[in-house]
Parts: C-alpha cells; sequence; structure tokens
C-alpha cells in the first residue's frame, strides 16, 4: 500500500493503481475519452493529463501508476488549457453533426465540448472524410466520427479475443478498420459498440428509432441461454404501443457490461406479431376434421395448414394439466422409459437441475439428455 | 614477400553508387591480367572498406605500397591502368588524382573511435577485424571482468546514449542488470529514421563487428542471452553485411553458446523494420519486434524493467554500441578524455546543407560549430553567407552565426533551444528559406506520426496547414502567437517523443527568424526566394537579348517573344519553376 495526494486529498491504495484510478476512488473528476476500467490503458486522448510534482512535464493519469509520497494535481490553469487544446483538436477532426447523430446526449464527446465551451474553432483544418459502405447487418461504422481512442480496437481484442479491427495507416491518415478494409465479418458482438465514446459505432438497427430522454431503461436477464446476461431494455412508446428500440447491458452487471450478438442486437422478435405469448395446444387431426376441416390425400404432416389451424391457444393451468394428465397415461399404459427429456442450453442450471430431477424422480426414468450435448 | 601492396576501395553505399564494384572488379582483374603480384615480388590485397566520410569524392581508394598510403579521388575504372604504371609499378603516385588540402582538412580536427577502422578494414571479413584487435575487448571481459566490472567502467567512461536522449548508458545497464528476471534482453536500435542521417548505416556498413562486439559486452553486463537488431529494412547492405558478421561471429565462437569457453551464452537475431520512424522510439520498437503496430506507449513502466515480451530490456543505439568495444579496450579514462565534463567521448555527425565538404564526421564532443563548419566543412559553397545550421534533424532546431563559438554538447545546445540528437548537421545558407525549412520537417513528422495521440496526430497537422498557408501568401498576423501556443501544447501533451520534439523546428526558427515568418505574413514575400507561391518571374527590358533560352528551357510555355526581341512570361502559365532564370545568361530574368 502506498499513500498518495491527490488536489491535496490523500488516499492510501494498493501499488499497481492508476493516478486516475486512485482521483475516482476520491470522487475526483478528471475527464478522459480513451479509457475504459475493463481495458488496458492507451494513453492517446490526452485529456487525463495531471501534474504530478517532481516531473517536469504533464503525464496521463490512466497509464500512471501511483508512487509513495506522490503529490497529484488534477486541475490547473495550465491543465485545462492544454485540454482545451486538446478537445479542439479533436473537434478540429470531427464532423459537428450532432443534431442528427444517433448518439446525441449520450455522448462523451460531446459532454467534454461542452463542458469546456469548445465551438468556434481556432484550430478548424482538414477533415477526414469517409463514405459509409460496410454491408454487415448490425454496426454502423462512421468512421468520420472515430477519434482514436482504441476502445473498440481493445474490447474485440481483449474481451470478445477476435481482433476483427485494427489501426490502419499513419499519422492524420490513420483510422480503425478490417483488414484490407474489408466490409466487418465478425461475432458482431458489438463490444465496439459498447465502448466507443462517440457515435462511430451505433447498432444499424437503431437509426433514429428515439433520443434517450424519450426512452424508459428496464432491467432484466438475456433470455437467449444459460449464462443469464443482465441486459437493459430500452423501451419507447410508439404508435403501436410500446417497443424495444435498443438493447445494452450496464457495466456493474456481473457480465459486467459484455454480451454477445444475439443479446445485443436480437431484439426484434420481442415486437414480432409472430412471437407466441401464450401456450399453444396442438389440435389433432381427428378433431380437426370433426370440426369440418378434411385431410389432404398426399400431405401427411398437415403442411399445408397454417399454425393457427394446427395449433389452439390455451391458458397455462389448460396446457399444463393436459400436459401432466398426457404424461401419466403414458407412463401408466407404457412404463416410465417409454418417456424421456431433452433439456436446453437457453435455460439456467438450477431450471436444468430441477428437469432432470422431474424427469428421474417424478416420471422415474433415466431418459434424459441436453442439447449441448448433441 | 615480406613487401605489400594494398588496394582499399571505399564501398560503402556511397562509393558502391559511384561505381566502387566496377573499380573493384577493373583493379582486381588488371592486377592478375599482368600479374603484378609475380612481377613485383609482391603479396598484393585488393579489398572493400566501408564509408571514409567524404562520399562527395568517390570513388575513393587507398593505393598503400611499402606502408606509403595514397588515396585517390573520383576514381573510375578507366583510370586504373595509369594508376598500377605509373604508381604500383613506376613507385610514382599519381598527383593530380591524389586527395587535395580539402580531403586532409576535413579529417583534420576529427577524431575517430568509432569510425577508426570504418573504411580501414574489410567489412565483410572477421579477420580484418580481428587483426585490428576486434574482439579482444569481449575476451578481456568474459576473462577477466564481472559484469559489475563493465558496468562501473561504462560509468566511469561517461558514454551517453547517441540515438538522441543521451542517458547515461552505464546507468542504464546497471539498472537493468538489478532487475531480477530469468530472460533478459539488448537490443540494437538501427532503425535510424531523420532526414539527412546516416551515421548509423555507415558504422554498420563499415564495421559491423563493432556493433556485434558491443551488444555481447552489454548482453554480458546485463545478464541478457538473447538480443536483436531492430534495423530498417531500406538499408540491404547494413543487412548483408550483418547477417554475414553475425554468421561469421557464430562460426568462431563470439557468439551462441559457452562464448570463448565461457559459461555465458548470447544469440542475435534480426528484425527488419517496415519504414516507420517512429519505430525507433523505443517502445514502439517493441510493439513491432512483437508484432504489434509500431505504436509508442506511455512510460513507465521502462523497457529495462518491462521491455520485450514483457521483460527487461536494455536499447541501445548502433553509434553507442560500437564505441564500447573501444572503451573496454583503450580503458574509460582514456575515453572520457574527450568531450567535455558532462558530454563525453565523440560523436559522429552527418553533415549536409550548403557546406563545401558534406560527408560523415566524427568529432570529440565540446569541439565549436565554427570548427566543424568551416575547417571541417570547408566553409559555405559558392561564396554564400551562412544563415543558420540545423541540428538533431526533425526533432532538433536552429544555430544563427552569432553561435558559432558554442560547444557542440548535449548540454550546450539544449541551452540554445537545440539537441544534438542523433546527429544529423545541416548548414543553410542566405538561399534557404527558414519558414520552408520549419515546413519540410514538419511535414516529415506529420507524416510519420502513428496517429496514436490527440496533440500528434492533429496538431501536427494543423501546424503544417498553419505554416503552408504562411508559405503561400495566405498567412494572417494572428497565425504566429496560435503557431508558437500550439507548438508548446503540443511538446507538452504529446505521448512520446516524436510529437514532444516535432514543434521544434517551428520554435526555433520563430525564435531566431521571427523577421522571415512575417516578411511571408505582412509583406506576402519570401525574403530568401523559396516559396514559390510569393514569387513572380519577369523579364528585365535593358538586359534581354532575345536569344530565346528561356523560352526553350521553360516547361511550361510561358515565354513568349520573336527572336531578338524583347521575351515576355505570362504569370498565369508560368509555374515558378525557375528554369529560365537558371538559364539567362545575361541576368534579365528577376526573380522577385
Amino acid at each position: 500500500m502506498v499513500t498518495i495526494t491527490i488536489d491535496g486529498k490523500k488516499i492510501e491504495i494498493p501499488e499497481n493503481t492508476t493516478v486516475l484510478e486512485a482521483a475516482r476512488m476520491l470522487d475526483i473528476p478528471i475527464p478522459t475519452l480513451c479509457h475504459h476500467p475493463k481495458l488496458t490503458p492507451f494513453g492517446g486522448c490526452r485529456m487525463c493529463i495531471v501534474e504530478i510534482k517532481g516531473i517536469p512535464r504533464p503525464v496521463t493519469s490512466c497509464t500512471t501508476p501511483v508512487s509513495e509520497g506522490m503529490e497529484v494535481a488534477t486541475s490547473t490553469a495550465q491543465l485545462e488549457g492544454l485540454r482545451k487544446t486538446v478537445m479542439e483538436l479533436i473537434l478540429s477532426d470531427h464532423p459537428n453533426d450532432c443534431m442528427i447523430c444517433e448518439k446525441a446526449g449520450a455522448c462523451t464527446l460531446q459532454e467534454l465540448a461542452y463542458f469546456y465551451g469548445v465551438r468556434e474553432n481556432r484550430l478548424a483544418g482538414e477533415r477526414r472524410t469517409y463514405t459509409k459502405k460496410d454491408g454487415n447487418p448490425f454496426i454502423e461504422r462512421d468512421l468520420e466520427k472515430c477519434i482514436l481512442c482504441s476502445r473498440c480496437v481493445k474490447a474485440c481484442d481483449e474481451i470478445q479475443g477476435v481482433e476483427a479491427i485494427d489501426f490502419g495507416y499513419r499519422g492524420f491518415k490513420s483510422k480503425i478498420c478490417t483488414s484490407y478494409e474489408k466490409d466487418l465479418d465478425c461475432e458482431f458482438c458489438g463490444q465496439c459498440v459498447a465502448v466507443c465514446p462517440t457515435g462511430a459505432h451505433t447498432g444499424k438497427q437503431w437509426a433514429f428509432k428515439g433520443r434517450q430522454k424519450d426512452i424508459r431503461e428496464i432491467d432484466t436477464v438475456c433470455p437467449y441461454c444459460g449464462t443469464g446476461c443482465n441486459i437493459t431494455l430500452h423501451v419507447r412508446k410508439s404508435v403501436s404501443g410500446e417497443e424495444v428500440v435498443r438493447v445494452t447491458s450496464k457495466e456493474d452487471t456481473w457480465n459486467e457490461g459484455w454480451l454477445c450478438v444475439k443479446g445485443r442486437f436480437g431484439y426484434k422478435f420481442i415486437n414480432n406479431p409472430d412471437r407466441l405469448t401464450k401456450p399453444l395446444i396442438r389440435i389433432t387431426p381427428k378433431d380437426r376434421e370433426a370440426s369440418g376441416v378434411k385431410r389432404e390425400e398426399n400431405s401427411p404432416y398437415d403442411s399445408h395448414l397454417t399454425p393457427y389451424e394446427l395449433f389452439r391457444e390455451a391458458t397455462w393451468d389448460e396446457a399444463l394439466d393436459y400436459v401432466a394428465s398426457r404424461l401419466k397415461e403414458i407412463k401408466e399404459k407404457h412404463g416410465a422409459d417409454s418417456i424421456g427429456g431433452l433439456s436446453s442450453a437457453r435455460c439456467t442450471n438450477e431450471e436444468n437441475y430441477l428437469f432432470q430431477k422431474f424427469i428421474r424422480a417424478v416420471i422415474g426414468t433415466n431418459n434424459i439428455d441436453h442439447c449441448a450435448r448433441l | 614477400m615480406n613487401k605489400k601492396i594494398e588496394i582499399k576501395i571505399c564501398m560503402g553505399t556511397g562509393g558502391i553508387a559511384a561505381g566502387g564494384t566496377e573499380v573493384r572488379d577493373s583493379f582486381e582483374s588488371s592486377l592478375k591480367d599482368r600479374n603484378i603480384s609475380a612481377e613485383l615480388q609482391m603479396g598484393c590485397d585488393v579489398h572493400k572498406v566501408g564509408c571514409r566520410g567524404l562520399c562527395a569524392k568517390d570513388v575513393l581508394v587507398d593505393v598503400i605500397v611499402n606502408n606509403q598510403k595514397t588515396t585517390y579521388q573520383y576514381i573510375k575504372p578507366n583510370m586504373i591502368s595509369r594508376i598500377i604504371d605509373e604508381h604500383i609499378i613506376g613507385g610514382d603516385p599519381v598527383g593530380e588524382w591524389s586527395v587535395a588540402e580539402d580531403y586532409h582538412n576535413f579529417h583534420e580536427k576529427q577524431v575517430k573511435v568509432v569510425l577508426s577502422d570504418c573504411g580501414n578494414i574489410d567489412p565483410e571479413s572477421i579477420d580484418a577485424y580481428i587483426a585490428v584487435n576486434g574482439y579482444k575487448a569481449t575476451e578481456q571481459v568474459l576473462k577477466n571482468m564481472t559484469p559489475q566490472d563493465v558496468v562501473e567502467v561504462m560509468k566511469k567512461s561517461g558514454l551517453r546514449g547517441r540515438g538522441g536522449a543521451g542517458f547515461p548508458t552505464g546507468v542504464k545497464w546497471e539498472v537493468c542488470r538489478g532487475v531480477e528476471s530469468d530472460q533478459k534482453y539488448i537490443i540494437c536500435n538501427a532503425d535510424e529514421g531523420d532526414p539527412g542521417a546516416f551515421m548509423d548505416r555507415a558504422v554498420i556498413e563499415g564495421n559491423p563487428h563493432a556493433v556485434i562486439e558491443g551488444m555481447i559486452i552489454g548482453a554480458y553486463a546485463i545478464g541478457a542471452s538473447k538480443g536483436y537488431v531492430y534495423i530498417r529494412a531500406e538499408y540491404p547492405l547494413a543487412i548483408e553485411r550483418l547477417v554475414h558478421a553475425i554468421k561469421e561471429a557464430t562460426e568462431r565462437g563470439f557468439l551462441g553458446k559457452n562464448i570463448l569457453g565461457s559459461d555465458f551464452s548470447f544469440s542475435i537475431k534480426l528484425k527488419l523494420g517496415a519504414g516507420a520512424f517512429v519505430c525507433g522510439e523505443e517502445t514502439a520498437l517493441i510493439a513491432s519486434i512483437e508484432g504489434q503496430r509500431g505504436m509508442p506507449r506511455a512510460k513507465p513502466p521502462f523497457p529495462v524493467y518491462k521491455g520485450l515480451w514483457g521483460k527487461p530490456t536494455v536499447i541501445n543505439n548502433v553509434e553507442t554500441l560500437a564505441n564500447i568495444p573501444y572503451i573496454i579496450r583503450n580503458g574509460a579514462e582514456w575515453f572520457s578524455s574527450y568531450g567535455t565534463e558532462k558530454s563525453k567521448g565523440t560523436k559522429v555527425f552527418a553533415l549536409t546543407g550548403k557546406v563545401k565538404n558534406t560527408g560523415l564526421i566524427e568529432v570529440p564532443m565540446g569541439i565549436t560549430l565554427k570548427e566543424i563548419i568551416y575547417d571541417i566543412g570547408g566553409g559555405i559553397e559558392g561564396g554564400k553567407t551562412l544563415k543558420a545550421v540545423q541540428t538533431g534533424g526533425p526533432s532538433g532546431g536552429c544555430l544563427t552565426p552569432d553561435m558559432l563559438d558554442i560547444n557542440v554538447d548535449y548540454e550546450s545546445l539544449a541551452k540554445v533551444g537545440s539537441i544534438v540528437g542523433s546527429g544529423g548537421m545541416i548548414a543553410l545558407d542566405e538561399d534557404d528559406c527558414m519558414v520552408n525549412v520549419a515546413k519540410y520537417f514538419l511535414q516529415f513528422t506529420q507524416a510519420e506520426s502513428c496517429g496514436k495521440c490527440v496533440p500528434c496526430r492533429i496538431g501536427t497537422k494543423r501546424l503544417l496547414e498553419m505554416l503552408d498557408r504562411i508559405t503561400k501568401g495566405l498567412g494572417k498576423e494572428e497565425d504566429l502567437a496560435l503557431l508558437e501556443s500550439l507548438s508548446n501544447d503540443v511538446k507538452a501533451t504529446s505521448l512520446c517523443g516524436l510529437g514532444q520534439t516535432a514543434p521544434n523546428p517551428i520554435l526555433s526558427t520563430l525564435k531566431y527568424f521571427k523577421d522571415e515568418y512575417e516578411a511571408h505574413i505582412r509583406d506576402k514575400r519570401c525574403p530568401a526566394g523559396v516559396c514559390k507561391d510569393l514569387l513572380t518571374y519577369s523579364i528585365l527590358e535593358q538586359f534581354c537579348t532575345g536569344c530565346g533560352a528561356c523560352m526553350r528551357a521553360c516547361p511550361a510555355g510561358a515565354i513568349t517573344g520573336e527572336k531578338k526581341k524583347l521575351h515576355t512570361i505570362d504569370p498565369d502559365l508560368c509555374i515558378k519553376c525557375g528554369a529560365c532564370f537558371d538559364v539567362c545568361k545575361f541576368k534579365s530574368v528577376k526573380k522577385s
């Protein structure tokens, strides 16, 4: 443990802590753009510079480890002046189109520009211009808005282990791109979208679906698999009721805000009219014929029928009673081993445990398996 | 056959470009065809040597007969038979082809340590290096010295890193030696990238074994068993000679397992750089060796604690390493007898620009600028006056003629806002525009920025845009203050040495040549007549004879006029190339 002083406040912290982390523990705000608590430090945006006694030039707090007796100043006239210059430089190479940017209102860059009052730019000059041409279905990459903070590159590499993107070119022409600048062809987990501090990475499905202030956030658990990632549904009132317009995940959840392609982008089923919202019981051919629908000669599987002709809606009580009675009947008639259970990777461990218990103890057979084994 | 004829042909990159290979082939075949060796009863040895500094006079050839050396300049294959006839057979050197006073003046004030064997021995023969006491230092170190002894000698010698930063080598080694680790590395930084600098290339091409020996000694001192040479792929000859030298040294047991029967094992690998200037920065260099994009990272941790593959690593420049065998052999006192109190030894500079003798020089630290420019460099070409000396390349600054008495060492140059740097030295005269010089260096640093940090990526771009505006006559009065403040901010906030020093050429020229900036901005005039957009060419009626020479020279067809009548230049068509100005014998073309 070492003791350091930041802006006159003392703190005792472990040696491998960075100055930035220490400042945040003390609730001392230091502006950052490229720093992300879950990724290795980059030190590229230069916003988090601080003055440390004994070091002649400002250093980035995100990369500097603490050492015993360190005295740090986080906000001096000199530092704020330098930060403002850095902001002016970043904004001199950034499209001024917050009005139609998907990220407006939730954009770190916009926030800092506001904080430093940068609008008229004395450092205006050439801006990088790129045509958006990425044909992938999920991720919108607007490289003109990119500030090269590397958070997407690091998330792709350090979190997902995919390395789909990296820096290309040099100097002012540097940009984040795929190899040979092809269309993005990765897992589309969207970690890059989650960590982007500007509007350079957004979800394609999010476009013009609403500003954050009109959105109700609902925390829930992703239904796709047994991992059970915590997700936040962004729900907005629309003409047809309420609509999920985006899915995110918070950093303080057990999945640390990381999601996969299904959890992040596979939410459209929620508002799909074909989605099942009630249990269905299959209509047997006998019942159907009794109600006047004739069975076709060469169509043993009733393939000409719509789902609504094959099934009827039921209540949960009715459906469960029906399943229970049928299982009982089969067991009595053919024995417990005539029944088997196949469980799903979408269920949690607890659910899978209960299901095997049900098959073994209630039904009385060892015929139990799981889709993950197939 | 005690008597011997020795012919040494300069075959560094400069020598080869001037035709060194042909000269050597021609010497060899002529001597063989005429059976000179048998005729004169003397051994006859023709071999290549590395750069000897004055590349402008290549191909330089030493002919040594009975220990009498004559150096010839500008040698072509067709001159060889006369040299053989008159000098080798006749015993009378060909006076008109041998080097003149300026060649001797060029060398007189130089002190050669690093370059002492460059241009003297065959760089492709380990025997030639051993013959001049090569690998003696390795033997001495491995047999009689502990690693700590080596560190002490280095500290005592006062050797400081020759790559630019000037950090004491012995201290760097000692720190790395003190770090516990199962594996350490030593890296030779041969990613020389400053425009106009070719010191490291010449050392590797001229004496690769000295660099290898330096690495062996360094590795022994810090406890490293593996070494890398990070060399730019644009140096094919240096790479070829280095690869050959490593092979020879391995065959002779100077590299490999249990070197000279000791417990110490060391091997060297080559890593070719792909042409990024920033990879000369040590953390970017490490990233590049590791197979990542060459981008610097913040220090600390310094490479001596956490370097290549996360292990303690010492990175030394080529020239630093090449000094080491000589320091071990001759002792720390000998080395520190050269130089000033804080800057010991010698420094190699690439002297270029408007001096008469351009080339590679090695001078004791603390020599005056005047001695370099006027004694070694022979003064300014064409009777013009010196305007400035730019040192340290794109990270450096300018010195003015009233600083000619300044001592060239780390501290004195830093005091006036310049640096020794890796050793570029460019003399500028009245025909050089200082704004344009600053723009030239900014173009370089801007293009070579890695793009990682904001001030370097965008800041240098904005600085360059401002300089570009000024040289085009579009500069505004407030640009001067903005240039200065942005330069200072880029210096203060950039991540690595590249960005932190990139604005130096601007700040230095602003400090000493503000009047030139003001002339460009206020009067829309380039005092040196360099900035094209501020120039107009016209023909003076009173001098024009209507010869038509300018009309024929003009590549844009901008000049019209009948024979023997006044010619005129159409300013809309003129591309301001200056061809008419150069070709007119009557000085009737006016540049303003």
